[in-house]
């Protein structure tokens, strides 16, 4: 791993690589996770699941489970007082299943008792009667007229072409192929976990969760409990990772209800088994595409059809959907393009949201793409990828004229002059070659190859859709307050929002007031928007609270608050010799201001694909060296270069937390991490056969952070999260194509796609 | 729940007899993953962390066995006299899971679970392993070949404790390869263990993961036998080893499952088979 680089600011104002608060406890197991809560008098709840893909309940029999000792409550759907389904987009997901089940692990029942083991032993007493039907796990079959509908709202969660440009355009270079992502999940370490504390007499329910959103599992759980909105309170219990596996729905109903109908404190938790079926995971796809090209290698047409299998409910798949088709061009120019792409349901576990939403599937497709068109030019990955890269102000696919700041070729330039690791010694240590400490391969058995992956990516929420941040800042004694909704996921609001106080106002003393929704909704911590939307709202509050404490300062001193301006932790009069310190400045007086971000609106796509419905975009460059002992299939990624379009660096220590975390993702994604699908059962739901990268497996990373900051966003900073992990899976699958000679269309890439 | 927790052999031995049902507990690394799955539901424990005589290992006076206390931690292994006199044992017990498993993990535990993933397992069977059995009043040895009976399956009756495992210090070669999907920390998907007696010109080939318990190629090793004097073992010439790989693999019993492929695990002993025995004559 490279080491951040060491900044000499002695304050953690932005740019510092100021260090997390919660870090210490964290790493010594003192942080406090939301399945640490403990409430007195609480019972523990639990789900009744599906063990079935799809059939129909014939019955349900309580009596059993209602004779153990300790039980307190058992429900099922006829005890959902009000909207009996849920969902992101749109509301299908049934709180239980009534009628029928559609997918292994879908909730039918919950209960509550004394104790987990009372609870297991409801459970197992529970009768369902189930008529089982065929699972439909194939999208393709899925999508045909004469295939049973799976749901009510059909078997097609949405549709979207892209169709502009000449359509009849032929290149003279033509290449094209299939793609295929296997089914990957966030396996967030943290485990889904909830406390819920009822108010006297059932008029509400104070909760605590491990969400990504609060306001929306608020405005969702109300509706379901038929309560209004203001008495279902909600603090942000200590999240362990979310990855998207947390925006939707899991646990949170089902606790609010055990905990109003028991009218008890109800603490609810996944072991790691039930956490693969209690969240959405990431789209397996299907992409065929072929690109035209000119003898020179200049992109000049695409098409592509593209097939998201959503599983048995919409959750986010149309957004998915649509990040996918518009982001298949990649960061290349592209003037002609006709694109059909599908998300389908099918009686597979549900998928929505997982870092790089839809974009991973496309990036996947083009770079493959990119480096079939480069052998057929006869040029270099590198050259190849120069000669079509986007700048600001060309026009995408959907006619959206990219705005934002594109250094797409300086990613590509700079990740290129990044140092390429030392030659395999012969005298390689056993660790670090590839087997590892299986002692299967020599360094004669090993071959080194090369990849690349660029990637475009959207930043916020697209389509007209408004995901505004609220964010209040209260200064007084030299101590700033500051509240808002955004959920700490990991990726480091905790020590950002602060630095942006420090930087705005010349405070030291920054306290976060708890997380929660007694203030207006911060948007869904995804989507890389956090720094960018709440850092906006935390910025512009406190630009409003130094406002009113220059006037104030300005009043007393009667200066013209116009030339006041922080410098340091001072205020200073920029045309005189005024200074005084800003716990001198504020004390005695108490700021309170609230602001709320919004990006740029946005519109959502015709029926031809075309809009601008993206607000931003952020790119990167990734370079894979790998070792590959070709005979065994086996891999080891050795080092991944990469140049990040990042606007401005805020923490490089937490930036490069996020770059090295995306790529060991991305890496996952490349070589090991796949839910195995049976008929639509999952064979592997834990982690001795769910694989994750470990140390062993982590490449050396050397990361180049490229700033030109983004006029549009307030810091001037782009997202950061989602990039590090889209390109890297197609420039580790290149890489392992150089070694190999192989086609290898389908990622994870396992052994026997290698050798046999 | 009960928990008994022995500070000797003899007291272990007294409450594994006197209560046959009782679970026995050694380094928890396989049976509380099991507890945790709800897969078993222990009512009496006796717990053999204390029991000193099993935690440790002897050679035997006259230097030809090494006997092997079924409590010992792989991490005991890795290093020192005991990875000298069983380097395959050590690179096996180096495998095994994280350094948190292998300060607890054992032999005993490995025998007793049975896998056929076990990493410890097939340098037992290619060595020829004698494993010892007691009760308070009863004591038997048993090979290795005849312990393992099945997926999972072992002959230890109720109320024995596995006490240790004998394996000869041989002069020759031994090695012990595994294949996983990812570097480190990983069930084995294919493994092979092979061992050259010079001294009685033979070789153990022992495969895990490949079958419902255990493989010991007893076909191949004798077909190789033939084909060239192990007792000096000289370049195996490219043609002679292609099929020693074929053959080892003919011998397998591999199946589909998640984790990989027949077809795969089958290629993969082959190739590993093949690369332990260019190694037994090249290190
Ligand atoms: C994260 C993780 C990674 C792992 N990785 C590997 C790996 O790479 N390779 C591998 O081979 N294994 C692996 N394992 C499995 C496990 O560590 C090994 O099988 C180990 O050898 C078990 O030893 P133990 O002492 O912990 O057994 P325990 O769990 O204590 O016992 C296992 C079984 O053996 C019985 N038993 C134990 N001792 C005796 C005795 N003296 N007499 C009678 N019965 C006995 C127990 O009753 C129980 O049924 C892993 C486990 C985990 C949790």
């Amino acid at each position: 791993m490279s080491n951040a680089t060491k900044t000499s600011i002695h304050r953690d104002v932005l740019g510092a690589s100021a260090l997390r608060p919660d870090g210490a406890a964290k790493v010594s197991g003192k942080f406090e996770f939301s399945s640490d809560l403990h409430a007195e008098h609480m019972l523990w709840g639990a789900t009744l699941r599906s063990p079935h893909p799809f059939a129909r309940i014939i019955s349900i029999d309580l009596s059993a489970a209602y004779k153990i000792d300790g039980v307190e409550a058992i429900i099922t759907a006829q005890d959902v007082p009000g909207k009996k389904t849920y969902g992101l987009i749109s509301s299908d997901q049934p709180v239980f299943a009534s009628e029928i089940v559609r997918y292994v692990g879908e909730p039918v029942a919950a209960v509550a008792a004394d104790h987990p083991e009372t609870c297991r032993r409801a459970l197992a007493a529970i009768k369902v009667n189930y008529e089982v039907l065929t699972p439909i796990t194939d999208a393709e079959l899925a999508m045909l007229p004469s295939t049973t509908q799976i749901h009510p709202d059909g078997n097609l969660f949405r549709h979207q072409r892209i169709i502009t440009g000449d359509q009849n355009l032929q290149g003279e270079i033509i290449v094209e192929a299939t793609y295929e992502m296997g089914m990957q999940d966030q396996a967030f370490l943290g485990l889904e976990a909830a406390l819920a504390i009822p108010d006297s007499g059932g008029a509400g329910v104070e909760m605590f969760v491990a969400t990504q959103w609060l306001h929306e599992d608020q405005k969702q759980i109300a509706a379901c409990l038929d309560l209004p909105l203001e008495k279902i309170r909600i603090t942000l219990g200590g999240v362990g990772g979310a990855f998207g596996a947390r925006e939707d729905i899991s646990l949170q109903v089902h606790c609010a209800l055990l905990a109003l109908r028991t009218s008890r404190p109800i603490k609810m938790q996944y072991g790691r088994e039930e956490s693969f079926y209690g969240h959405v995971h990431r789209h397996p796809a299907k992409i065929w595409i072929r690109h035209h090209a000119t003898r020179t290698g200049v992109i000049q047409r695409i098409e592509s059809r593209m097939v998201f299998d959503g599983g048995a409910y919409a959750s986010t798949s149309a957004a998915v959907l649509i990040n996918g088709v518009t982001h298949i061009q990649g960061p290349y120019k592209c003037l002609n393009a006709t694109v059909d792409g599908y998300a389908v349901r099918t009686n597979n576990p549900p998928c929505g949201a997982m870092r790089g939403f839809g974009v991973v599937q496309a990036c996947y497709a083009h770079e493959s793409q990119m480096d079939k068109l480069a052998v057929a030019c006869g040029l270099s990955p590198v050259e190849i990828r120069l000669i079509n890269a986007m700048v600001t102000g060309d026009k995408l696919i959907t006619g959206q004229v990219v705005e934002s700041v594109a250094p797409v070729e300086r990613c590509i330039r700079e990740t290129d002059a990044i140092e390429m690791p030392a030659p395999l010694a012969r005298n390689a240590n056993a660790l670090e070659i590839v087997g590892g400490s299986g002692l299967t391969s020599l360094p004669h058995n090993i071959v080194r190859g090369v990849g690349w992956g660029v990637s475009i990516k959207n930043l916020m929420y697209s389509e007209s859709f408004d995901d505004f941040a609220t964010a209040r800042c209260q200064l007084q004694n030299g101590v700033v307050n500051l509240k808002f909704a955004t959920v700490e996921v990991g990726q480091g609001f905790v020590v950002l929002a602060p630095q942006i106080a420090r930087s705005v106002l010349g405070v030291d003393e920054v306290i976060i007031d708890p997380v929660d929704t007694r203030i207006g909704s911060a948007g869904s911590t995804s989507a890389s928007r956090q720094t960018w939307m709440s850092g906006g709202a935390v910025d512009g509050a406190c630009r409003l609270v130094r406002q009113r404490l220059f006037e104030h300062v300005g009043t007393k001193h009667n200066i013209d608050p116009l030339r006041l301006v922080i410098e340091d932790t001072d205020v200073v009069d920029m045309l005189g010799d005024f200074r005084i310190s800003v716990i001198e400045a504020s004390t005695g007086v108490f700021i309170d201001e609230t602001f709320e971000h919004h990006h740029r609106p946005t519109e959502e796509l015709d029926e031809n694909g075309q809009g601008n419905c993206h607000v931003a975009f952020a790119f990167v460059a990734h370079r894979a060296v790998v070792d590959v002992d070709v005979e065994l299939g086996l891999v080891k990624v050795i080092q991944i270069a990469t140049a990040q379009d990042v606007g401005r660096v805020l923490n490089p220590i937490a930036a490069l937390g996020q770059i090295e975390g995306g790529i060991a993702q991305g890496l996952g994604l490349a070589v090991m991490e796949e839910i195995v699908l049976d008929n639509g059962k999952m064979r592997n739901p834990s982690f001795t056969d769910y694989l994750l990268p470990t140390a062993l497996d982590a490449p050396q990373v050397i990361a180049v952070m490229i700033e030109e900051p983004e006029p549009q966003a307030p810091l001037g900073a782009k997202g950061i999260g989602e990039p590090p992990c889209i390109s890297v899976t197609p420039a580790i699958a290149a890489a392992i194509r150089n070694a190999t000679g192989r086609d290898l269309p389908r990622v994870p890439i396992r052994p026997q796609d290698i050798c046999l | 729940m009960t928990v008994l927790i022995p500070q000797s052999l003899h007291d272990a031995l007294a409450a594994a007899t006197a209560n046959p049902d009782a679970q026995i507990i050694q380094g928890g690394t396989d049976l509380m993953v099991e507890v945790n799955f709800n897969h078993r539901k222990p009512t009496d424990v006796i717990a053999l962390r204390r029991v000193d005589e099993i935690r440790n290992y002897v050679v035997t006076a006259d230097k030809k066995n090494v006997v092997i206390g079924s409590g010992l931690p792989y991490r005991e292994m890795e290093h020192g006299e005991l990875a000298q006199l069983l380097p395959a044992l050590a690179q096996a017990a180096r495998t095994v899971g994280s350094p948190q498993i292998r300060a607890a993990g054992s032999i005993g535990g490995n025998l007793g679970t049975c896998s056929p993933a076990g990493d410890a397992l097939p340098v037992l069977s290619a060595l020829d392993a004698v494993i010892n059995l007691q009760t308070a009043t009863t004591s038997r040895e048993i090979s290795v070949h005849d312990f393992m009976v099945g997926v999972k399956r072992n002959a230890r009756q109720p109320g024995e404790l596995i006490v240790s495992a004998t394996l000869p210090i041989i002069n020759g070669w031994q090695g012990y390869a595994k294949v996983g999907v990812r570097n480190a920390m990983v069930i084995s998907i294919a493994s092979c263990c092979l061992v050259i007696d010079r001294e009685k010109g033979s070789i153990g080939v022992a495969l895990g993961s490949v079958g419902p318990t255990i493989i010991r190629c007893r076909e191949t090793e004798q077909w190789l036998a033939m084909q060239i004097d192990l007792k000096n073992i000289s370049i195996v010439a490219p043609n002679l080893l292609k099929e020693f790989g074929d053959r080892v693999a003919k011998e397998s019993k591999p199946i589909d499952d998640h984790r990989s492929t027949a077809a795969y695990r089958r290629h993969a002993v082959a190739t590993l088979s093949r690369r332990l025995l260019t190694r037994a004559n090249t290190q």
